[in-house]
């Protein structure tokens, strides 16, 4: 099942390899993985998407907190959350296909925001099926480059993971 | 006072009482040297190779409960000591490494002796740190020492670049440290132990198997009491050996791929039991799923959180240092009025003796050939059970573990979970330089010693009179073993030709070498080497059985219950 992972963890250089050595030494399965300081610069949060058995998230979560740099762990998916990605896409935009994306971009309330005589860069927030209806909503020849920040989740309501 | 951080990296290590230093200089730490050479209070123990450096150290602090202190230098340095810090971060041995690294400027740019040592070490170490700072040093040593002796304890390595060494700052030892994403638990749940003593009291087939946890927190005492309290069965893991008294009768031997039939038979028919210390690993229960045909409660006492219902489910865990457990375990049984069924526990004990009368640890004794059993158990005799045995890994192994009955704990010295040939010439000098007065013996074979065997230099010059027991079999013993039952006899590489005549290598390198090539001298070659030669490192050469295998054994894969009890069940 899908697991939605968050932690924090000390910002220190090496920490970031100690966790994707541990997936990769361990094998289990990472999906994506962010990172990025918190509002306290000393500490990093991290949002890792895995799939498992339960016990192997069972597992993954003790050997996580095992790691002497790890704060607090916490699988966000366990109840309820919410999840978000950003997606910058570049896309072909000449002819009768500059509008269409357009308009494509319109109903998925993504921006275009850089603008050539031939191309678009769209800028698309969402879960990752609203992402993946998005790309698969363009014509497939169209799209020149697409990158993905990975999932991000925070939990709802009064669930924090904080210090 | 200002210092370099050289002196401040000794300044550390004498804040932290360390006795020994176990090393080998080079570029990198040249300055790390030269403070050393400037002080009394750490003596620094030169070896011959880095990985005897961390293994060493490693043996003496088995042998005690210290940190075990090494000092490499860098690239070549480093790696070298890789093997030795994986060996004791597989059986949680608490060390701190120091390791010279190139200059901070020159850290990526390939420079001479460069490599990325904290990488290198990452998935083998507890913790690792790059020091980029003279003004972290101390604290970071201090991080280092807590790390490496708290929680599940394990080796931690310090990479210190040559710049940071020569530079100055104002020294100061923290005197706490505390680190706000590490907080080991380290009392036991009350209402979880409650509930084991519970499920202990009401067992009518109960066990109790423990590991190196028991060891590492000198709890063989608590052990020891709770067992007789409850008057259960008790086996020791490789690891935990001494954990419990050999010699005692609620005793059943080790468990698992060698261990005994009635430890084997009794883990797999009991209905509840107690782990301590112990990670129900693939060499003692065998195969998980076999295991867990039987239906038991298994209650799981452990330091570290992972090994609880990692290879194994378990009913009750108990997340906790074990003498802090068992402490409390024996506190509510004596306050208590409950005590264990006795009919139960007897009709469960007649069981259990039935199963020790199988005596599988019989071996077909012989007067022209010397079998390697006999010579552990002389051994054994010769030096009252009371030596600090090491060893390397195979066969030998087994046997040590098998026929040399360990009463008390951290007198078995042993790679359990890396299985690193090599470690038992210097775990013996680390154990021999922690206890100066105990008998050392390290058991080994022709091609395990050979992998450290440069070492008998270092034992020279600290006159370390080790006693060095050769079960010589000119084979690869357990690579044979498995060949022969599992590969058709097809001994490939298993054959070492042209061995060196290990007595007058012994000598060459300035210690006594014995040869021992009947059973009838066994005895007295022994005695010869621990009485007329006490002070003096003897090498004993024992030419033993080349075809004896190691019995019983649960091949890989199989249950617990499916043991080769001897070579007729082949």
């Amino acid at each position: 099942m899908r697991h939605v992972i968050s932690l924090l963890i000390e910002n220190e250089s090496g920490a970031l390899s100690r966790v994707s050595g541990l997936f990769s030494a361990r094998g289990y399965n990472i999906e994506s993985l962010t990172v990025a300081p918190t509002e306290d610069a000393s500490m990093s949060r991290m949002t890792i998407v895995t799939s498992g058995s339960d016990d192997i998230i069972e597992q993954i979560t003790k050997q996580l907190n095992k790691l002497v740099e790890v704060v607090k762990v916490v699988d966000i998916s366990e109840a309820a959350h919410i999840e978000r990605e950003l997606m910058l896409i570049k896309v072909r935009a000449t002819g009768k296909d500059r509008e269409e994306v357009k308009r494509t971009a319109d109903i998925f309330r993504a921006r275009i925001i850089d603008v050539t005589d031939a191309s678009y860069v769209v800028e698309l927030t969402g879960n990752q099926a609203k992402l993946d209806a998005f790309v698969d909503a363009l014509d497939p020849a169209l799209i020149l480059e697409t990158v993905r920040s990975g999932v991000c989740g925070i939990g709802r309501g009064d669930r924090v993971l904080k210090l | 006072m200002v210092l370099t951080g050289a002196e401040i990296v000794i300044r550390c290590l004498q804040e932290e009482k360390v006795e020994y230093v176990f090393g080998y200089p080079g570029g990198a730490v040249l300055y790390l040297y030269d403070a050393l050479f400037q002080q009394e209070d750490v003596r620094h123990v030169l070896v011959r190779h880095e990985q005897a450096a961390v293994h060493a150290a490693d043996g003496f602090a088995r042998s005690t409960d210290k940190v075990g202190v090494a000092m490499v230098t860098s690239g070549p340095g480093a790696t070298n000591a890789v093997t030795g810090i994986a060996t004791a971060y597989c059986d949680s041995i608490p060390l701190v490494i120091i390791s010279g690294q190139v200059p901070t400027a020159a850290i990526g740019q390939d420079a001479f002796q460069e490599v990325d040592t904290v990488g290198i070490t990452r998935p083998c170490v507890k913790h690792n740190f790059l020091v980029r700072d003279v003004r972290d040093i101390a604290a970071t040593i201090k991080k280092a020492f807590y790390l490496a002796r708290t929680g599940r304890p394990g080796p931690v390595l310090v990479d210190i670049p040559k710049d940071i060494t020569i530079a100055k700052c104002e020294f100061e030892y923290p005197k706490e440290i505390s680190l706000r994403s590490y907080n080991p638990v380290v009392r036991g749940h009350q209402g979880q132990i409650k509930k084991a003593v519970q499920l202990l009291l009401e067992a009518k087939r109960p066990m109790i198997y423990t590991g190196g946890g028991v060891v590492l927190s000198d709890a063989a005492e608590q052990l020891t009491k709770l067992t007789r309290l409850l008057g259960y069965p008790v086996t020791n893991t490789l690891m935990g050996l001494g954990g419990y008294p050999a010699s005692d009768r609620q005793y059943l031997g080790m468990p698992g791929m060698h261990g005994t039939y009635e430890a084997n038979m009794s883990m797999h028919y009991c209905d509840v039991l107690l782990a301590v210390g112990a990670r129900f690993d693939d060499r003692v229960i065998g195969n998980p799923a076999h295991f867990a045909e039987e239906p038991r409660k298994i209650i799981h006492v452990d330091i570290d959180p992972s090994s609880i219902s990692k290879r194994v489910k378990v009913d009750v865990p108990i997340v906790g240092d074990v003498k802090d457990v068992l402490d409390e375990m024996i506190r509510q049984l004596e306050s208590g009025a409950a005590r264990p069924n006795g009919e139960h526990l007897s009709a469960w004990w007649k069981q259990i003796e039935e199963w020790r009368s199988r005596d599988c640890m019989a071996y077909k004794n012989s007067d022209e050939i010397i079998k390697p059993q006999f010579v552990v158990q002389k051994l054994w005799e010769v030096t009252g059970g009371n030596a600090i045995v090491t060893s390397d890994v195979g066969q030998h192994q087994m046997w040590a573990a098998q026929y040399y009955r360990f009463d008390q704990p951290r007198r078995w010295l042993n790679s359990g979970g890396l299985g690193t040939m090599g470690v038992g010439m210097p775990y013996a000098m680390g154990a021999q330089l922690a206890h100066p007065d105990a008998q050392v013996a390290c058991i080994t074979g022709e091609a395990s010693i050979q992998m450290n065997i440069q070492e008998l230099s270092t034992c020279k010059q600290f006159r370390l009179p080790i006693k060095i027991c050769n079960l010589n079999n000119r084979y690869l013993g357990m690579v044979r073993q498995w060949q022969q039952i599992f590969h058709g006899g097809r001994y490939s590489e298993s054959y070492m030709d042209s061995l060196p005549d290990f007595a007058k290598l012994a000598e060459a390198y300035g210690h006594v070498g014995i040869r021992v090539d009947r059973p009838a001298d066994v005895e007295d070659a022994i005695r010869e080497a621990f009485v007329k030669h006490k002070n003096e490192l003897v090498f004993l050469d024992f030419q033993v059985d080349q075809t004896e295998n190691v019995y019983p054994m649960v091949q890989g894969g199989k249950g617990l219950t499916e043991m080769i009890l001897s070579a007729e069940d082949l």
